[in-house]
């Protein structure tokens, strides 16, 4: 749906040429709370273009919003009138019911928004999305030629082909991946439990259930992965995980979409490796056909407690900061928007094609943040090798029931 | 001091020109080094190639066409518009300083005067506090300075660093007080001065070693903060280390890491001048005699 | 000094802290007694850009009515305190019983991650407290020895491990001890072991984590102790020296005895930072070798859903160690009070 929506897009580019800044008859305060890159910063900015004597439009991007937004959101009235947000991070917004359906605004002003941009929960529109990211593959086209393979489509053709590049003497520990103990490590459980398939918890309640057949293999395919992986995996954030990459270290990994363009570019690598950077679509594993990746957006909601005059304001500041007039040379090459008049580069080849595939969208359940730091806090013991996999699955569990408890999600 | 260097071995000396060098390597090499990759570009100065590369610099060559570069501090400075941010800190630290320094002097020349046993239970809650660790005190300030609408200015940072900080002041400048001899005040109190008046007149001229001790702690917690500012500072009022964690980036964005190297070099050298200005007042105070024990 | 007297002077202190951290604290007690009240969980359809999905979500008419019900969450006593993730009571219990030694027994309990947490945090408290003190000693000895004019840039190096924000300076020796690193790379040039890496080890992790501790707060030490020694008594020295005692004599019956009080401060604030150690495990990307008791109040208020009455529980617990911890030197500052 998005990729036919996107494609049609691509061939309206050169056509449309909407005019920018149409903000409406709006009057109050816009208030704009989300993480600081450029991607946002370009949506704040057209935002921003609605300001006038009669509306004052504030931001606060920093990369600690998730620790604001909710408190900011709380008091009456809202210090932010919106909140930026991805659809990991709209739960702890949805979970204390800080946010406003929008389905009355976009009746009113916003029939021009997309519809497979509208998040719609239980029948409600609660935000509207603008961007997309995803992990998938990324490799080098040359070290994959030198030894004869084609790029891997599963993650058992990855560890072949890293077998045979380290057999080769070519690299020692060919494969990367952002393996950091924490937040980065769940997200690749996350990924690779649902390539093999995996129900995170019984149909319908808060029990989780991940210490079955389907969670072993997904911790033994990180075991096999992390031995051709450097012995500091365990600490290595997606930010260490592309400097080894540009080092000329490695040679397969996955990868964030939004990452690989600096990968590209002729900064910081040398020319046998930047020119040589390749993306590839998201891997299955163990013969399922699910990809063993997540999809993600980032997009805007709209405070409660604001006074319907800022609400309506602050819809409008936001859509036009996410309407095609925002898209020029400089910005088109910031994300994977999900805008009218967006055309893909190569760099993003890899997103759409974990789209393609068939994807799952990261889990958007009220209680999975908790599984997701219980998972990072609990896997590193079994990945260094001091406890079974089944014992790991085990303390996960026991950390999340523990969690969910104090949360209420649990009796 | 001079009646000890008299007495000084040659061995002495060895050792302790030895001991001064050790540590003096220990101490500047890492910041040293920060100088110079700062004139780098982030792929030498954080070779996963090869360590040399920061010394040598391959594709800074490569990139920038010299074995220099200034885009660090350019970046930083005039594309980031870090001087707002310095400017912030300055703000926030002369003010955390003077207020921490005025409250603490007078709680801790009360707290070493004082003889009846509250003075001690005060010290130890006061120590109580302090082991409060700041994360869960200012996750609890959120909700309630958005209520008020407080959240976001300088003063609540200043306020609230104050707040934090005073279990310390109190602590260091109460030890402090205890080596100004009580003969001194008193002696004060006998010729009709009141309590005050011996503070303001005898106490203060002698205080200020360990004062201006105290107010580098005061000013260094202020001025190194992360934990308060990111949280309460709104973007235009931000600090320098949150401005300097904002170069770094997150997991799905690359960041500018090496603005944020430039931007910790370029901050640290007004420093080597305050210190160089301090360590004289405290020799200033020690020269003026007054200290008997 | 009259009572009056007493309280004007410590009152401006006194509002300070008990607006903002006697008022925080006694929140997050009532806070760590209470959960939040049950969540009503109903199935919906959610759609977005990549499709619809059944799902579940909270079903927020039915508990935004518990919640109103109860503003600050289901009373809990000590559950809390007492569950998995804290003082892990039952696990506990479990784990005495069917382990057949002290060994299993051992390794059971740091699979608990407050133990596991305890277990860093003791060892580095333990360790990095007496040798900040004695090298903060040594260098302020060594310091105040130095050439007046050479003291200034002597003092100003000293501070820099301080100085420079530990955001940027841990990133710059975290890529320091890396094993393509420079300090990596001479560790294994020293150790004869060209796949030697600390990061990847966890007594090694340990060990960097302490010097780094120790490299950190040396200034600390050694900048009261300098102040410290600017103050001491010439004359007291003079008359020592008179009496024929020796340099060493000289320390040990004097500058150390006017030190001492200082001891006790820096002793104090370096046991409670050092129990508190946090910075350090974030910025050298520890977690999976060593955790702390902040680390783990972070870890909490960190995560999509902030688990506050957990940060709450183990903020008290912290506040309880440190008290367990400071007894002793708190006995000592009472004796020295009741002296005076």
């Amino acid at each position: 749906m998005l990729l036919r929506k996107l494609t049609l897009a691509v061939s309206l580019a050169l056509s449309a040429n909407v005019a920018f800044a149409n903000c409406g008859d709006i009057s109050g305060t816009v208030s704009i709370v989300g993480n600081e890159f450029p991607a946002i910063q370009t949506v704040a900015k057209g935002a921003a273009a609605c300001a006038s004597d009669a509306v004052e439009v504030i931001s606060n991007l920093t990369a600690d919003h998730q620790k604001i937004n909710l408190a900011g959101m709380q008091g009456d009235p809202a210090e932010y009138t919106t909140a930026i947000i991805a659809n990991s991070s709209i739960i702890a917004l949805m979970n204390d019911d800080v946010i406003r359906p929008l389905d009355d605004l976009i009746a009113e002003h916003g029939a021009d928004i997309p519809k497979s941009n509208l998040i719609t929960i239980d029948g409600k529109v609660m935000a509207v999305a603008f961007m997309a990211n995803s992990q998938h593959l990324a490799y080098r086209k040359d070290v994959l030629a030198e030894i004869g393979v084609e790029p891997p489509t599963t993650y058992e053709e990855l560890l072949a082909a890293a077998k045979m590049i380290r057999e080769k003497g070519i690299m020692e520990n060919p494969v990367g991946g952002a393996y950091k103990s924490g937040w980065n490590l769940a997200q690749e459980f996350v990924n690779m439990y649902i390539g093999h398939g995996g129900e995170f918890y019984n149909a319908g309640t808060a029990e989780v259930a991940i210490n079955n057949p389907q969670g072993v293999a997904t911790l033994e395919m990180m075991k096999a992965l992390t031995e051709y992986m450097n012995p500091d995996f365990l600490t290595h954030d997606s930010n260490a995980t592309n400097a080894e990459f540009e080092a000329g270290n490695t040679a397969l990994m996955n990868m964030w979409g939004s990452r690989i363009g600096v990968l590209m570019d002729d900064e910081g690598a040398e020319e046998v490796v930047y020119s040589n950077v390749a993306v590839g679509g998201p891997m299955t594993v163990g013969g399922g056909t699910t990809p063993a990746t997540t999809l993600w957006w980032d997009g805007w909601t709209v405070a409660k407690n604001t006074s319907d005059e800022n609400a309506k304001a602050t819809f409008m500041a936001m859509k036009n900061g996410t309407s095609p007039g925002i898209l020029n040379d400089d910005t088109m090459g910031e994300a994977v928007w999900m805008i009218e008049g967006y055309s893909p580069a190569p760099v993003n080849a890899g997103v759409f094609a974990s789209i393609k595939a068939g994807a799952k969208p990261y889990p958007m359940l009220p209680y999975h943040g908790l599984l997701h730091t219980a998972l990072g806090d609990n896997l590193s013991d079994y990945l260094q090798g001091k406890e079974s996999a089944e014992q790991a699955l085990a303390d996960t569990e026991a950390a999340y029931t523990t969690a969910a408890k104090e949360k209420g999600f649990l009796n | 001091m001079t009646v000890q260097a008299q007495k000084r071995s040659h061995l002495l000396n060895l050792v302790l020109i030895a001991v001064l060098v050790i540590w003096m390597i220990l101490a500047a090499f890492p910041f040293l080094w920060t100088l110079w990759g700062s004139f780098k570009v982030e792929g030498d100065f954080f070779s996963k190639a090869n360590w040399a590369n920061a010394l040598t610099g391959p594709l800074t060559i490569r990139e920038t066409g010299g074995s220099f570069t200034g885009d660090g501090y350019h970046g930083a400075w005039i594309k980031e518009a870090f001087g707002l941010a310095a400017l912030n800190t300055m703000i926030v630290c002369v003010f955390v300083v003077t207020i921490s320094l005025t409250f603490g002097t007078l709680g801790g020349y009360a707290l070493s005067r004082s003889t009846y046993r509250y003075a001690f239970w005060f010290l130890i809650i006061a120590l109580i506090f302090r082991a409060m660790p700041p994360i869960t005190l200012v996750s609890g300030y959120l909700p309630v300075f958005f209520n008020w609408n407080l959240w976001g200015y300088l003063p609540t940072a200043i306020v609230v660093l104050v707040a934090i900080n005073q279990p310390f002041t109190l602590w260091m400048l109460h030890s402090f007080f205890k080596n100004i001899p009580k003969d001194l005040d008193e002696s004060a109190m006998v010729d009709g001065c009141n309590r005050f008046q011996a503070f303001r007149h005898v106490i203060v001229p002698v205080m200020w070693p360990g004062v201006i001790t105290t107010g580098l702690f005061s000013f260094l917690l202020a001025y190194n903060d992360f934990a308060v500012t990111a949280m309460i500072l709104s973007k235009e009022n931000q600090t320098m280390v949150p401005k300097i964690s904002s170069f770094l980036g997150t997991t799905q964005t690359k960041g500018n890491v090496m603005f944020a190297v430039a931007a910790v070099v370029s901050a640290t050298a007004p420093l080597f001048v305050m210190v160089l200005f301090f360590q004289r007042q405290i020799v200033s105070g020690l020269t003026a005699g007054a200290v008997k024990g | 000094m009259k009572h009056k007297t007493f309280f004007w002077f410590v009152l401006p202190s006194s509002l300070a802290m008990l607006l903002f951290i006697f008022f925080p604290i006694v929140s997050v007690l009532i806070q760590s007694v209470h959960v939040d009240t049950e969540q009503v969980i109903k199935e919906v359809t959610n759609c977005g850009p990549f499709g619809c999905e059944t799902i579940t979500a909270v079903d927020q008419e039915a508990t935004q009515a518990l919640k109103r019900e109860n503003p600050i969450g289901r009373f809990a006593g000590f559950t809390t305190y007492l569950d998995r993730r804290h003082l892990a009571i039952d696990e506990v219990r479990a784990a005495w019983s069917t382990s057949n030694g002290i060994g299993s027994f051992i390794k059971q309990l740091v699979n608990l991650p407050f133990y596991k947490a305890m277990s860093f945090t003791l060892a580095f408290t333990f360790i990095v407290t007496p040798l900040v003190i004695i090298f903060g000693f040594i260098i302020a000895v060594a310091v105040n020895s130095a050439a007046k004019w050479m003291r200034g840039p002597l003092i100003f190096f000293s501070l820099l491990p301080m100085l420079v924000t530990p955001l940027i300076g841990a990133l710059i020796l975290f890529w320091m001890v890396d094993a393509r690193g420079i300090v990596g790379n001479a560790l294994q040039y020293l150790a004869g072991d060209p796949t030697l890496s600390v990061k990847a080890s966890t007594p090694l992790t340990w060990i960097m984590l302490m010097v780094y501790g120790v490299w950190h707060s040396a200034p600390f030490a050694f900048i009261v102790y300098y102040a410290g020694l600017q103050s001491v008594n010439q004359d007291t020295l003079e008359s020592a020296m008179i009496d024929g005692a020796s340099r060493w004599e000289q320390i040990r019956y004097v500058i150390i005895p006017h030190l001492l009080p200082l001891t006790t401060f820096i002793a104090l604030m370096q046991l409670m930072d050092n129990f508190r150690v946090f910075e350090p495990i974030v910025s050298f990307s520890a977690e999976a070798h060593a955790t702390s008791l902040s680390w783990a109040i972070y870890n909490d208020l960190g995560g999509e859903t902030r688990q506050l009455s957990s940060a709450a529980a183990t903020s008290v617990l912290t506040i309880l160690g440190i008290c367990i911890l400071l007894l002793p030197v708190l006995v000592r500052t009472w004796r020295d009070f009741t002296r005076k």
